[in-house]
């Protein structure tokens, strides 16, 4: 089923690391302005399918389309400069570069121009915190600082898709609520985002659409609200 | 910094010698000659660094050090033959450039004044490349590959060109080295095995992968080297040996280096 005008068309990808396979033909679309969620417990290949999304691990089968456009095997930085931002689980600060350096060595500008640009300052209006951090290593922030600090170095490339991997993940309750925040004002302004996550609150609250991954396959898709409203669903679905 | 083993190093070096030589034959050695002779002797001993890069080094980055140990020193044994094809065993010599053919008395002693050249460019080229890897942003991309390649490559930056031109940088260097002691020494087959042992010494001494370890290491060695022959004439050689072992039960990862994780 190909929907016309997706941004993000993943077609039954199959991905492995070696010999042990994780993903068996996953499929997700993503169309523009759309918060779309990933959600699965651990382990079930929500980090895969964005790695393999992004040309980290590209996948053996099936295709990924950025506009209609064959972007399989591509290797990363070529489909970061297409517009895909990727925000790593274990968030990959560069511990020994300062704030200000983890942001400059993202920077780039968008394709085509544009008004909206990101730039540090920008970057720094949405994550105040940071602005007061510009000259400290990586290394010696919080987890929290950490979490801003990654989404605000993908930003900085001005991606036209967000790929969160499991932002909320290892943060105190009320950091999360904040990283909420956060996410839900850069979907207002425009952004498209496919979230991962195992946190089923956090995602529902920001999402539009959820798949529900499960070894490797999807075994749900449909609109958030239908997870929202039906609790025994939810339960069904993902209850540890 | 690059966790990067090149034993080959050294190779270079010896070539930006060669070369140099080969450019003076050349254009001959009139004034302001040698520069552009060294000059094209450091950029020939890029372009080869850039080329074993491309089709060689690259498939060996994130293996275990032994790998590029073993093909680095196969690199040493086929370029250092390939210079004997080409520039005979018999030792080559290049002359002082005119302009600094002089020399000066410093308490008592006659010093070339291309000596005090070389004195001076050693630190001003380890400062500038220093200030370059701080303070320009080609410089943070050196850093925060070195850090993490693949996250820096997920944020758009091609880290595979990257290293090519790090290595050609790095090719560059030890040619100019090469290329800048050719007049003071013999130019001979065996000086690439002499410079890297050296290096070796001093990289562990300073710290493997610490930039000023490495500037403070080899001026260590130097004095320790000097005063040695000054001093105990037959053990000079062994007392930096000796300091290396001292360091190495000390602090096995060098003066201003890091322990590893």
């Amino acid at each position: 089923m190909m929907a016309r005008g997706a941004l993000l068309d993943v077609h039954a990808i199959e991905t492995a690391y070696g010999l042990s396979r994780v993903l068996f033909g996953v499929s997700i679309e993503v169309h523009p302005g759309e918060c779309v969620c990933l959600l699965g417990r651990n382990g079930v290949g929500k980090t895969t399918t964005m790695r393999s999304i992004m040309g980290l691990t590209p996948p053996h089968a099936g295709r990924v389309l950025w506009r209609g456009r064959d972007i399989t095997g591509w290797p990363a930085y070529r489909v970061a400069r297409a517009g895909l931002g990727f925000v790593p689980e274990d968030r990959r600060i560069f511990a020994d570069l300062t704030v200000w350096e983890n942001l400059d060595v993202a920077s780039r500008a968008a394709r085509g121009g544009g008004s909206k640009q990101f730039s540090i300052e920008r970057v720094f209006d949405l994550f105040p915190k940071l602005r007061e951090l510009t000259g400290r290593n990586g290394g010696f922030l919080s987890g929290g600082e950490q979490q801003m600090l990654t989404i605000a170095r993908t930003l900085m490339g001005n991606p036209e898709l967000l790929l969160l991997d499991e932002p909320s993940e290892g943060l105190a309750p009320i950091v999360v609520d904040h990283l909420g925040e956060q996410i839900a004002r850069l979907k207002r302004d425009g952004l498209t985002i496919l979230l991962a996550e195992q946190n089923v609150e956090f995602s529902l609250a920001l999402a539009d659409r959820v798949y529900v991954l499960e070894k490797g396959a999807l075994r749900f898709s449909g609109p958030a609200s239908a997870l929202r409203d039906n609790e025994a669903l939810r339960h069904e679905l993902l209850a540890l | 910094m690059l966790r990067v083993l090149n034993f080959a190093h050294g190779t270079f070096y010896m070539l930006g010698a060669y070369t140099t030589y080969q450019f003076v034959q050349w254009v001959g050695g009139g004034p302001g000659l040698f520069w552009l002779a060294a000059l094209g002797g450091a950029l020939a001993v890029a372009a080869l660094g850039g080329l074993v890069e491309r089709l060689l080094f690259r498939h060996l980055y994130g293996k275990e050090e032994l790998y590029q140990l073993l093909f680095t020193y196969a690199l040493v044994l086929i370029l250092s033959d390939a210079a004997k094809m080409l520039w005979g065993t018999q030792q080559k010599s290049v002359s002082r450039p005119p302009e600094l053919s002089g020399a000066f008395t410093l308490f008592g002693a006659t010093i070339p004044s291309y000596n005090l050249l070389i004195i001076l460019l050693g630190p001003a080229i380890a400062l500038g490349f220093w200030l370059t890897l701080q303070r320009t942003r080609v410089g943070r991309f050196i850093r925060a590959a070195a850090l993490d390649r693949e996250t820096l490559g997920a944020l758009g930056v091609d880290v595979d060109a990257l290293y090519t031109w790090i290595f050609m940088l790095a090719s560059f260097l030890g040619g100019l080295g090469g290329a800048l002691i050719s007049p003071m020494r013999a130019i001979t087959p065996g000086m690439d095995t002499e410079i890297i042992v050296e290096a070796f010494v001093v990289v562990v001494i300073g710290g493997l992968g610490s930039f000023w370890g490495t500037f403070f290491g080899a001026l260590i060695y130097g004095q320790v080297l000097s005063f040695g022959i000054l001093f105990f004439p037959r053990f000079s050689i062994f007392a930096v040996f000796a300091l290396m072992a001292a360091v190495l039960m000390v602090r096995p990862w060098g003066l201003l280096g890091r322990p590893l994780q």
